[in-house]
């Protein structure tokens, strides 16, 4: 059958199809985001009330879970913001070489293993070591595994990050540093590092939000808490397990309550996003 | 990007600058060589632990379809593998094209002024926790599927095995759209980069012979980018293969192999969350670590090929621009 077009007009519909379908694309992938953000914030507000902020998951609220989200990310950023900064100062600076490129490159298969594998991974090293007495086999449940972990996961994400923030200080800072006469190390502590602070930051605040929403990890490590934090040797909750556990649950008042708790969660975490775009925005428009 | 390279030498003059010089380079190498061990010590360390499963079930545990925690024990994955690679392909499926389209809009055919901020909504999806996604999956996604989109497709092509039983919503259908959307980000961005690494002279070339803007697209800048759009497509398929939370709250979980799409299922990741802290022999417990193993080895494999894929397709752009 012949079209009742000529040969350019057709192609010229085709394109104007194509342009149109690949804004659909666009579209789709955009009606689940703001799905999810509707619901948690319509349906999460509804829920949320100051008891639940205060009182424990024994008690039907979240303050527990707030508080050992804070707790677990704190203590993994303070874990794992010296080290990934350090591997990407050494990606940057000193990585021009064979060894450079392997690391580079392992680095970034890390930042791939599922989480749920490091959680097992944590939970069977916790185990080993204290079978063969260092620490004791009843902290696979702990606060010290789920920092394990979480920073098991946040370490090659703050050292990719950290290496293309360096990356980005011009040679010519790091030239004007070197002629008068200062020694590479301190151009790098003292200039370099100073220069990219703000790339820095954002990485850093982008991995605490990488780790924060983390839940499969968690769930082999610091496994869950109905009380108030007790001990870095004890179990302890964490926002996501109780989004986990809410929404699984069979009471319908928890799992009300669930969205209201992945809208602490959301807000905590784009907030982080957010500040980080800002940060890089003002940078660049400083510069 | 070119790196900055030291020359050696430089900046010997003081005294504290010999001592500090070697000293602070071998500490960030230990420390980067550290953070590389890790990788090594988790694979050790796994396959430690996996020994006992290893020894007793040999590779029969991968074909094994059951999971016996009582006397006589017996631990098969067969049903977790199928599970996740159902679940994949149906991610992949749904999730290609959808990328793809996304990263054409962005890189080809968008006004500039509107690029920035839909590619910041687009890797926002990537900021969504999976517990959050698994919550929506539950309540929002599963009583659509459930009371729509599964009747729907069950009037039209419910001939197929495929679309057998009743829809439930929690299913290996649902878990697979829940992974489309989760890796949407991930592919959508790294063809992204593949396109815009292709050099501008390609589609001056084709616009120059009279091509329109798709077809331009569809022979330059596609047919160049094809090597970076295979591997952002297996980096996507690592993702959903390791992903955990999302799919253990919406796949049903259910250690049965079924044809049927509508049916439950059960992935690697959902069967080791769910039930890995019920363990309850020391064997069982191996058994559960060799899942993470198995696990661990098919996304680093996965990964690692996609891996040399995109830098294999990113240097040459940059070679040829």
């Amino acid at each position: 059958m012949k079209l009742p077009l000529d040969r350019d007009t057709r192609r010229r519909w085709i394109d104007v199809a194509m342009g149109v379908a690949a804004f659909v694309c666009v579209v789709i992938a955009i009606i689940p985001l703001g799905s999810i953000l509707l619901e948690a914030s319509i349906r999460g507000l509804r829920s949320l009330s100051p008891a639940l902020l205060t009182s424990t998951t024994g008690g039907g609220g979240i303050g527990n879970a707030i508080q050992g989200t804070l707790i677990l990310i704190l203590l993994s950023a303070l874990v794992s913001l010296p080290v990934g900064i350090l591997t990407g100062i050494y990606l940057a600076e000193f990585g021009k070489n064979r060894l450079g490129a392997a690391v580079r490159f392992f680095v970034e298969v890390m930042t791939q293993v599922p989480s749920m594998v490091v959680g097992i991974f944590v939970y069977s090293l916790v185990l080993e070591l204290g079978l063969i007495g260092l620490g004791s086999p009843r902290l696979v449940f702990s606060t010290i595994s789920g920092v394990l972990a979480l920073s098991t996961i946040m370490v090659p994400f703050v050292a990719r990050t950290s290496e293309e923030a360096l990356r980005l200080v011009p040679i010519a800072v790091r030239e004007s540093s070197l002629a008068l006469g200062i020694p590479r190390y301190r151009t790098i502590l003292r200039v370099v590092v100073p220069s990219a602070s703000s790339a820095l930051v954002t990485g850093g605040l982008l991995g605490i939000a990488r780790v924060a929403g983390e839940t499969a990890p968690l769930l082999v490590t610091a496994f869950g808490s109905n009380d108030w934090f007790r001990g870095l040797d004890q179990p302890i909750e964490s926002l996501p397990h109780t989004i986990y556990v809410w929404a699984t649950g069979p009471y319908v008042a928890q799992n009300q309550a669930a969205w209201g708790v992945s809208l602490v969660l959301v807000v905590m975490m784009l907030g982080l996003s957010i500040v980080s775009r800002v940060v890089i925005r003002l940078r660049s428009v400083s510069r | 990007m070119h790196l900055f390279r030291w020359t050696r030498g430089k900046g010997r003059g003081t005294s504290t600058a010999t001592l500090g010089e070697p000293l602070f380079q071998w500490f960030s190498t230990l420390i980067a060589l550290g953070v590389v061990g890790v990788l090594i010590l988790i694979a050790i360390v796994l396959f430690f632990e996996a020994e006992a499963s290893i020894r007793a079930f040999g590779w029969s545990f991968l074909s094994g379809t059951v999971w016996n925690p009582q006397p006589p024990l017996l631990f098969g994955a067969f049903p977790f593998v199928y599970g996740t690679l159902v679940t994949s392909a149906l991610a992949l499926l749904f999730g290609v094209p959808i990328s793809l389209g996304i990263a054409i809009f962005l890189s080809e055919l968008a006004p500039p002024w509107i690029r920035v901020p839909l590619t910041y909504v687009v890797e926002l999806l990537a900021a969504v926790p999976s517990v959050v996604y698994g919550l929506w999956g539950i309540f929002i996604l599963a009583p659509v599927m459930r009371t729509a989109i599964e009747p729907f497709i069950q009037g039209t092509l419910g001939f197929l095995p495929i679309f057998q039983g009743t829809p439930i919503g929690l299913d290996k259908l649902s878990a697979g759209v829940i992974l489309a959307i989760m890796i949407i980000p991930t592919i959508s961005s790294v063809s992204r980069e593949a396109f815009l690494a292709v050099p501008d002279s390609q589609r001056e070339a084709a616009l120059s012979l009279g091509a329109t803007r798709w077809e331009t697209t569809r022979l330059a800048v596609l047919r160049y980018a094809r090597a970076g759009i295979f591997g952002a497509v297996i980096l996507g398929l690592g993702r959903a293969v390791g992903e955990t939370m999302a799919v253990t709250m919406t796949i049903g979980n259910k250690n049965v192999i079924s044809v049927s799409l509508f049916d439950q299922g059960q992935t690697i990741a959902s069967w080791i969350a769910n039930n890995f802290t019920e363990a309850e022999t020391p064997l069982e417990l191996s058994a559960f670590i060799e899942l993470g193993l198995v696990l661990m080895l098919m996304s680093l494999i996965i990964n690692i090929f996609a891996r040399l894929m995109v830098a294999r397709v990113l240097r040459r752009g940059e070679g040829a621009a």
